[in-house]
Parts: structure tokens; sequence; C-alpha cells
């Protein structure tokens, strides 16, 4: 599914990747895992394709296909899916109509025709329910004025329509309570199949226990300086990272 | 022969067409001096330093169009608000159109300038009203020496007008180049409430200068809401002059929705006589190719405890030129005075201008006021956004610009008006994406 070879990324002349090797098969979940700075987000910009990231060196490949020059568009109708730590908030477009929008200029870009405005509405009630959303919130400016669990959740129900093949989840557990973090989880598991493939970003292991992650890697000062099952995950929870630094001499 | 010179000698011209022997040929005469003293203002005026005239000047303008002549109502439904029922006052280069108007005098009058001046039975409103709160600018003062015809509007007291009215000028490309100088009048009693859509319209590529002036008043807890389409074509310029004046309680509102024309300006000035009076300026302009629109706004807050709100977003492409000069003046008894103007721009292409200029005079002490004004590109992070959901780049931007100027929407209260409204943005800036439009 995807193939990150020895990939090096900067912004603004300063190094922050610095040699990513890592690869996620289909029907696998992944977690990154890492203190502040480390790279995380960096990481899963740059595979979604924002251009303020230099790639210096190094090949991302998507079901074998090199996607280093591809816009950030090209990548999505690819099937990327970045859930945004930061969901920007966009006033005067809805919800729903920004669904609609994305859907269509994804059928597009195939070749297919807009989707049939009931199959579209079917879609989105079905979506919404999976997620827990309210109709009401569906016509309301995209992001705007939502609270922080709203912003993750709409991330989530986006991921639920747009049925990406790679979903890259950037820090989705930050600022959820724990009602909203288990719709989410459930969102994410649900949407969960073998020939799809999720990589999780978070600093906590918390979300971790409801969407259980195949393999865990440690980030650290750009590079995946540790890789192991979900119970290295458990033991970052209760020792921290400094041991890590220590056992890698960083 | 300059453009002033033939406008000057053409009044005599004029005066054998009307009843000289009236108090307002006394007013025509007066204004046609103020005129002949005054002219065109030049780049040399302040409020004229962005936008020079000369270009539009130039032409040989026809000033009275000689012949009639008749559109079907089929050819420019178009440019109607036509899915709901309204009272229409349509003029044909300048002159009135009887088969595509609807005019009344039930309950209310909505008719003509031109019987308004000569009927006796209007005389006391036009006494009380006419050329009361107009400028004495050169502009302004030439409009009012060739006042004739436009539209006339007399809400009575505690009256809720039931439909819109739609006030629409087409020229028709009779003339080789035509100059238009509507007058219109618009007077709110006590209580009343008036929904105005005015537009103009060239239907050919001959050249059109319209040197508008509307006078509202708004009395007494009236309200107000006058909606300006500004679609032309490339070679039709327009300068509108609209000067309202509010009564105690009074709401009026004017949205200007800028899109067409080769040079536009826009004198908006409102004068606040009465406390708790609220005033709302809005804007969209989405110009591109050489356009030019100009807003020139000015607010006078004279007494206490009074609002006003001004919200003006530019869209500027290509060699597209923007200005947006806002005055807001309060005066030292205007105390609790509220008055808020915000200014944005974007700027789509390296050749495009805008100069923005907010003018703030407070005598008074204990106000609220705040303006800010931004000029800038889209922001990225929310381009990236749209990107990664599969949105492509143009898509992404028309999209981002599209929300930015439908905001001003919120505030328009005919829905049929606000969905044309938001179609035209759409078109405007080539956004087909999907939209409940």
């Amino acid at each position: 599914m995807l193939k990150i070879n020895n990939l090096h990324a900067s912004v603004e002349d300063k190094s922050i990747l610095k040699g990513i090797n890592l690869e996620v098969k289909p029907g696998e979940v992944h977690a990154i895992m890492g203190p502040n700075g480390s790279g995380k987000s960096t990481l899963a910009s740059v595979i979604a394709g924002k251009e303020d990231y230099e790639v210096e060196d190094g090949d991302i490949f998507l079901e074998g296909e090199n996607i280093n020059e591809l816009a950030a568009e090209e990548r999505a109708h690819k099937g990327v899916f970045l859930s945004f730590q930061y969901p920007v908030e966009i006033p005067g477009v809805s919800v729903t109509n920004f669904m609609k929008t994305a859907i269509n200029e994804s059928r597009k870009a195939k070749g297919l025709e807009d989707m049939p405005a009931n199959e579209m509405l079917k879609l989105i009630r079905e979506k919404s329910e999976l997620l827990e959303i309210d109709r009401k919130f569906l016509s309301r400016s995209l992001n705007e004025g939502f609270s922080g669990g709203e912003k993750k959740r709409n991330e989530i129900f986006q991921m639920a329509m747009l049925e990406p093949k790679l979903a890259i989840l950037d820090e989705t557990d930050s600022g959820l309570d724990i009602d909203a973090l288990r719709i989410v989880a459930n969102g994410v598991n649900k949407l969960k199949n073998k020939d799809n493939a999720v990589v999780v970003i978070t600093h906590y292991q918390r979300l971790l226990d409801y969407i259980v992650p195949d393999y865990v890697h440690v980030l650290l000062n750009g590079r995946i300086v540790k890789s192991g099952t979900k119970e290295l995950a458990h033991e970052l929870e209760e020792k921290g990272y400094d041991w890590i630094k220590e056992e890698v001499g960083a | 022969m300059s453009l002033k010179e033939k406008l000057v000698s053409s009044f005599m011209a004029f005066e054998d067409h009307v009843d000289v022997d009236t108090k307002i040929h006394d007013i025509r005469t007066e204004a046609i001096k103020l005129f002949e003293d005054k002219g065109f203002p030049t780049k040399k005026d302040e409020a004229w330093k962005y936008t020079s005239l000369n270009s539009i000047l130039k032409h040989d303008y026809s000033v009275f169009p000689k012949q009639e002549n008749a559109i079907e109502y089929s050819d420019i439904k178009q440019y109607f608000i036509h899915d709901i029922d309204t009272y229409k006052i349509v003029f044909i280069d300048g002159k009135y159109s009887s088969h595509l108007s609807q005019t009344t005098h039930e309950g209310l009058d909505v008719c003509l300038m031109s019987a308004a001046l000569t009927k006796p039975k209007y005389q006391l409103v036009i006494e009380n009203y006419f050329n009361k709160v107009a400028e004495k600018d050169g502009l302004s003062s030439l409009n009012t020496a060739f006042s004739q015809e436009g539209a006339f509007i007399h809400v009575p007291k505690n009256k809720v007008v039931n439909k819109p009215i739609q006030i629409v000028h087409f020229s028709t490309g009779n003339e080789s180049a035509l100059m238009l100088q509507p007058r219109n009048l618009i007077v709110v009693d006590e209580n009343s409430h008036v929904q105005i859509i005015e537009r103009h319209q060239s239907l050919t590529d001959n050249p059109v200068l319209t040197n508008s002036v509307t006078e509202i008043f708004a009395n007494k807890r009236a309200i107000v809401d006058y909606y300006k389409i500004q679609n032309d074509n490339l070679n039709a310029s327009l300068i509108d002059n609209t000067f309202v004046e509010q009564k105690q309680e009074s709401f009026a509102s004017v949205h200007t929705f800028s899109f067409g024309g080769k040079l536009t300006r826009n004198n908006l000035n409102y004068y606040q006589n009465g406390e708790r009076i609220d005033s709302t300026l809005k804007g969209v302009t989405i110009i591109g190719e050489k356009q030019h629109v100009d807003h020139n706004t000015l607010v006078h807050h004279i007494e206490p405890n009074c609002e006003s709100h001004q919200d003006y977003k530019g869209i500027f492409d290509d060699n597209a030129t923007g200005v947006f000069n806002g005055k807001v003046v309060v005066e030292k008894e205007a105390q609790k005075t509220n008055a808020f103007q915000s200014n944005n721009n974007i700027l789509v292409s390296d050749k495009a201008t805008i100069n923005t200029k907010p003018q703030l005079e407070i005598f008074a002490d204990d106000v609220k006021c705040s303006h800010g004004c931004t000029i800038g590109q889209l922001d990225e992070s929310a381009l990236f956004y749209l990107k990664s959901r599969g949105i492509p780049e143009k898509e992404a931007r028309g999209l981002l610009m599209f929300a930015f100027s439908n905001n001003v929407l919120s505030s328009v209260k005919i829905p049929e008006l606000k969905q044309r409204i938001t179609k035209l943005i759409a078109l405007k800036l080539g956004v087909n994406i999907g939209f409940d439009l």
C-alpha cells in the first residue's frame, strides 16, 4: 500500500525528516508515536502532498506508484486521506456542499459522472449515522465554530464519505473527550478492511486502546528509531521517551 | 467641444421641453450653474485620487435619445428577478416603458419622477424632499440640472409594501454613445417598510455613461432595504450617487453587488438625523480585465445612540482596480455611537490593484468605532485542506473566493435575490462545483 524509502524533507531550509523508511501493507494499522517536534505531523503532511515541504531525497510509493511529484488533490484521487490535527475553518461552505464537491471532483478525475443526488443523500445519511452526527450539523459552515470534538468527528465523517485506501490520522485523539474518542475510533474500525490501511499518529497510547495497531513506530528527531508491536505503545506510555533516546544515543 | 461644454449648451435645448416657470426649474437652473462652475471631478480632487473619468468622458454622448426603442420582455427577462411578483419601473434609453412596467397608486405611489415633478398632487412631497439630501458637487448637480425621469416611490405611513420594487434601466444602443441621468426619489414614511432592487443594463457594446442620483428618506421607524446589481457589460460605466437621510429609529441598508461595467463609482452618503438609527452598507465586488470599481462611502453620525455597519469585500483579477474610501464622521453630540467598518480584499493577479482608505473623524468621546481593512491572497492552509480532499487547485481557489464573498449575502432579505446573487458570484468566479444554488 504505502512504501517510504529514505525520505528527507525540510521546510524553509530546516531539515525535519532525516531518512524515514516505512512500509504499510493492505489491512494493516500502523501507529507512529513520538515526542513534540519529532516530525510526526510533517510526515503526515508530506505524504498528503503539502507543498510547503521540500522533499530533498527519497521516495513515496502508493500501491507501487511513485507519488512524489503528485499534487495533493491527485494523491487524494488515488486514495490518500489526511485527517488534520487542526481542521481549517471555512465560513460560507457547508459540510454537505463541501463533501459533494470533494466526491464529485474525485469522480471527475476518474472519468465518472457526478454522483446522483439521491445516492449522495443516502451516503451522507448512512455515514453521518456511523459518526453519530446530527443532520443540522451538516448544513453548518465547515468547521466554523465547531468544538474540538466536532471537528475531529467531522474529519472521520469525511474519511467515511471518501473511503480512502490509505488514511493518515494526525493526532485525531487530541481534544476529544472519552465519548467522542469512542465514536471516532468506532467509525475508523468500521471503515477498516483488508484492502485499506490506517496510519495513526499520536502522542498517547489512549487512542490505541480503541484502534489497535499491528505495528508501532517511534519517531525521534526525524527518524524512525524503534519499531515494535502494540506492547511498545504501552511501554512508552509507562516510561516516556527518554529511555529510547538513551538507547539510540539521541 | 468637450462633454462639459456640450452638456451646458444642451441645457437650453432641455429647457424647451420642460415647464420653466416652476420651482423645480429654479433648482435645475441653479444646478447647471454649479456644474458649469465645478465641472467633472479630476484626480486632483482628494475623493477622486484613484478614479479618473477621462477614458469615459471622451465619447460624444447623445444627451437626449431621439427615438424610443421597443424591446420584448422575453429578451430581457433574465435581468429581472422574475420568479417573484414585484412592482417594476422600467426605462429604455432613459424613457419610461409602460409595457414592461408595473406601477401602482394603490396605497402607495410607485411611479415616474416626471409625473411627480409636474403633477400638483405630488407638489408637497417634492417640495419637502426633492434635492434636499443630494450633494451639491459637480456630478450630482449635473444630474439635478437634467432631472426629469426616474423612479418616484412614496410609501405613506404604517405601510409594509408587500412585494419588492425593481427599478431597471436598459440602453439599447440606438445611439452610438449614450449618456443617461436618471433621478430617483424614495420617501418612506413612519413605520413603513420597502425593498427596492436597482439595475442598469446595456444591451449592446455601444458606450453608455449613467450618472444617476437617488435620494432616499427613511422617516421615523421606517425600514428601507436597497439592493444594487451592477453587472453591466464592459462598455458601460456608472456613476451612482446615492444619498440616504434617516430619522429616528429607522433602519436603512444598501447592498451593492459590483461584477460588471467598465468603470463604476459608487458615492453612498448616509446622514443620521435622529437617535437609535441603524445604517448598513455592504458590498461585494468581483472584477477582472481592466474593470474599475470605486466605493466612496460616508456615514455622518449626528445624534446619539446610533449604529452603522459597513462590510465591503472585493476580489480583483487581471488588471482590475478597486478603490474603497470609507469615511465615518461622529459629531460631538453623537455619543454612544457604534460605527463598524470593514473592507477585505483578495488580489488574484499580480497586476490587480486595490486602494483602500478608512477615514474616521470622531468628535465625541464615548463611542465605539472600529475599522479594519485587509489585502491579501487566499489562505494557503485552507487551500491545502480542500486539495487534500480531492478538490483541484482551480476549484479550491474558486470555492474559497466564493465563501469569502458569499458571507456578505447573509443580510439580503429577499431569498430569490440572494439566490440570484449567489449564482452571479459562482458564475463570475467560474465555480461550478455541485452547489445547491
